[in-house]
């Protein structure tokens, strides 16, 4: 695919064993990874786990230790950023400052000498509705504004593939919201392959037709972002997406339709479909808005899982719903959604409660017990700094 | 950038009067010097370049009159003068600068990686300032004079014609103006270069620049500021210089500059007036050069 004129629709992107090595430390093991044409693909993961690299690696931008990069079935990995039908849309945004905003919009267009660029700068330019800008500087324009700028100056290109650095993360919620809209809609409308990269799980959720959760280099899980959510096979994957309660345990009993584990004296009972291990220790979880909270004892039957008695030891009222924190002896912490659909509280801090479940919205992970655990949200400060930390020891035991 | 500038322009709301008159007298100092070391030098100059020889007088000997006919006679006399200045000092700092960016570009971007290496090279930019620029212009007379080891090596190569010499001629005092400013053009250049965000060359490239449209079309505007200041360091007083043309330096009788001119007509003929009017016009010219180059590379369309 030549660069000199406009791609058709979206390429494939394929990235064969791609390993990028930095002095010092390794950003991303070993990576595969396919990804069709046309779709809105999200690359999600914590800071640090490889996401960015990876983008840097399919713009060109970086070149991998090992491995091949194919666009739209050429192999590209020899090229220079600039002779691939990619474009980005920095975190930065990268406005060159010392251009108008037309002048950074039709950029691209005049190096591939395209026919009428200013004409079709400010097309693009329409499209993300900041035409009447388009004689400003960049430092004239607002976060959002330049945002959008920045957006249209890649998509003017109609590259084969855009790629998205986190690029509203410095956008307020309100515009995010509108900017995520906005950029699904141009993805629709014109048809290209977009890899977003983002540490945001809510944006890479709404946006992305499929989701690849990546964590210390590689991917742990793939797929469309209801899927994932349902039904994750890791502990990373369940508590970086969302949140989850997991249980760990040993395996009392196994049929062809249930796993029974035993938690601290209790038994959870997960579908053996939904288990990714079917004996020895297991780790099993509930995502917490499936948790029901109860005020008296509810009657066993077999398609519920039944904890308690525990008492709330936190409940923290949020508009739609209610979030508690059940402590339940033997088990622990039991994380409870509950939406606000009655009048008054269900339930104050002290009150003696059960917690139950359906069956079938259980699942069973795959990975050790001895390394799954609650995984703390991504924007507490302390979860920062653990990782931070934990970043820096690796690093210093590689040495 | 621009737009500091702009900020500082900004009307500040109305001060009180006891701090406005704080500030008139912490200004006084400068005022006063000023006055003193620049205004009243420059009258005299003035009043100087129009006087007319003495009646009755001796040589060296003027009274003050209204003689601008020594404008016209110093152009007639001294144009190829004048002329070389301004066309040494052009050449100086353009080869200067060629020499400079890649240097300043080399300490300021490719550098960063090794802060140790980076500091280094900015001493080694620095030490020249160490020895005075007198003895250092003194010492490439000895090493390029007709006995040095390079001429004679040159010459016994025959790269160079045997009866043909280096200093004396306008190459010697060109390289001896771009040797002494050189320090003048890389340090701007290195803080501006070094302040470069290195995300606009990336996105430069991911928006099919090559490498070379990457350095014309970004990094060059980008490093505009530090261009402007090191051309115009090493520019000025390169117009103005009068030790590289000298014939105790570099120079021979065939590269006089307008410094050199205005040192003999002071110290030499005692012809002051014709001195006074040489370096009006040096001022002048070059304040206008000066006001046109920066208009220019200022509103520039860079696109």
């Amino acid at each position: 695919m030549s660069v000199r004129e406009f791609a058709e629709r979206g390429a494939d992107l394929e990235l064969v064993g791609i390993q990028k090595r930095f002095p010092g430390f390794t950003a991303i093991e070993d990576l595969d990874l396919v990804i069709p044409a046309g779709s809105f693909f999200a690359l999600l993961g914590p800071s640090g786990c490889g996401k960015t690299t990876t983008l840097r690696l399919v713009a060109g931008l970086e070149e991998p230790t090992r491995g091949r990069i194919l666009i739209g079935g050429k192999d590209v990995t020899d090229t220079k950023s600039h002779e691939r039908p990619v474009n980005t849309v920095f975190q930065s945004y990268a406005l060159f400052p010392h251009m108008t905003i037309i002048e950074n919009v039709a950029f691209g267009l005049k190096r591939r000498r395209i026919a009428d660029p200013v004409g079709k700068a400010h097309e693009a330019l329409r499209l993300v509705e900041l035409d009447h800008l388009a004689q400003r500087k960049p430092q004239q324009l607002s976060g959002g504004q330049q945002q959008r700028v920045a957006l249209a100056r890649a998509i003017v290109n109609r590259p084969a593939l855009l790629l998205l650095d986190e690029p509203l993360g410095a956008l307020d919620l309100k515009l995010r919201r509108q900017m995520q809209l906005e950029l699904k809609g141009i993805q629709e409308e014109v048809g290209l392959t977009f890899l977003h990269v983002t540490h945001d799980q809510e944006e890479a959720m709404t946006m992305a037709d499929t989701v690849a959760v990546m964590n210390k280099g590689a991917i742990e899980q793939m797929g469309a972002p209801a899927e994932l959510y349902d039904l994750p096979r890791t502990a990373f994957v369940a508590n970086f997406l969302g949140q989850s309660n997991l249980f760990t345990g040993e395996v009392v009993g196994t049929t062809g339709a249930a796993v029974t584990i035993d938690a601290g004296g209790t038994r959870i009972v997960v579908p053996t479909a939904r288990a990714q291990r079917h004996q020895g220790e297991v780790t099993v979880g509930v995502r917490p808005e499936k948790v029901a909270l109860h005020a008296e004892a509810p009657t066993a039957t077999a398609d519920r899982n039944v904890l308690g008695p525990g008492r709330v030891i936190d409940a923290s009222f949020s508009g739609v719903s209610t979030q508690y924190i059940v402590d339940v002896p033997g088990v622990g912490a039991v994380l409870v959604f509950a939406q606000n659909i009655g009048v008054g509280p269900v339930a104050g801090v002290g009150a003696e409660v059960w917690v139950s479940w359906e069956v079938e919205h259980g699942f069973g992970l795959e990975d050790d017990p001895g390394e799954s655990g609650r995984f703390p949200a991504d924007d507490s400060t302390t979860a920062i700094a653990v990782q931070r930390r934990e970043a820096l020891v690796s690093e210093l035991e590689e040495h | 950038m621009a737009f500091a500038a702009f900020a500082t322009t900004e009307a500040q709301p109305q001060a009180p009067k006891r701090k406005s008159r704080i500030a008139l007298f912490l200004l006084l100092p400068g005022i006063l010097y000023l006055v003193l070391f620049f205004l009243t030098p420059l009258i005299s100059l003035i009043l100087t370049s129009l006087q007319a020889p003495a009646e009755f007088g001796d040589i060296g000997q003027y009274s003050y009159a209204f003689n601008w006919q020594n404008y016209v006679t110093v152009v007639q006399q001294y144009l190829p003068h004048i002329l070389r200045s301004f066309g040494y000092a052009l050449a100086a700092t353009v080869f200067a600068l060629l020499f400079s960016y890649p240097l300043a570009y080399f300490i300021g971007v490719k550098a960063r990686r090794w802060p140790l290496l980076q500091s280094l090279m900015l001493v080694l930019v620095i030490a020249p300032f160490f020895i005075s620029f007198l003895l250092r212009t003194l010492a490439w007379k000895q090493l390029l004079s007709d006995e040095s080891f390079i001429i004679t090596s040159l010459k016994a190569l025959s790269l160079m014609a045997p009866d043909a010499h280096f200093t004396g001629t306008p190459f010697a005092v060109i390289f001896g103006l771009t040797y002494n400013f050189i320090p003048f053009m890389t340090l701007p250049l290195y803080t501006t270069l070094e302040r470069l965000d290195t995300r606009y060359l990336e996105a430069g490239s991911d928006l099919y620049a090559n490498p070379f449209t990457v350095f014309r079309k970004i990094t060059i505007p980008l490093s505009m500021p530090g261009i402007v200041a090191g051309t115009l360091l090493t520019f000025i007083p390169a117009a103005g210089d009068y030790v590289n043309a000298s014939r105790d330096f570099l120079g021979g009788p065939d590269t006089q500059m307008m410094g050199n001119v205005i040192e003999a007509n002071f110290l030499v003929l005692l012809n002051y007036p014709a001195a006074a009017a040489l370096s009006i016009i040096l001022m002048a010219a070059i304040l206008v050069l000066v006001s046109i180059y920066v208009k220019r590379s200022g509103t520039e369309d860079l696109l």
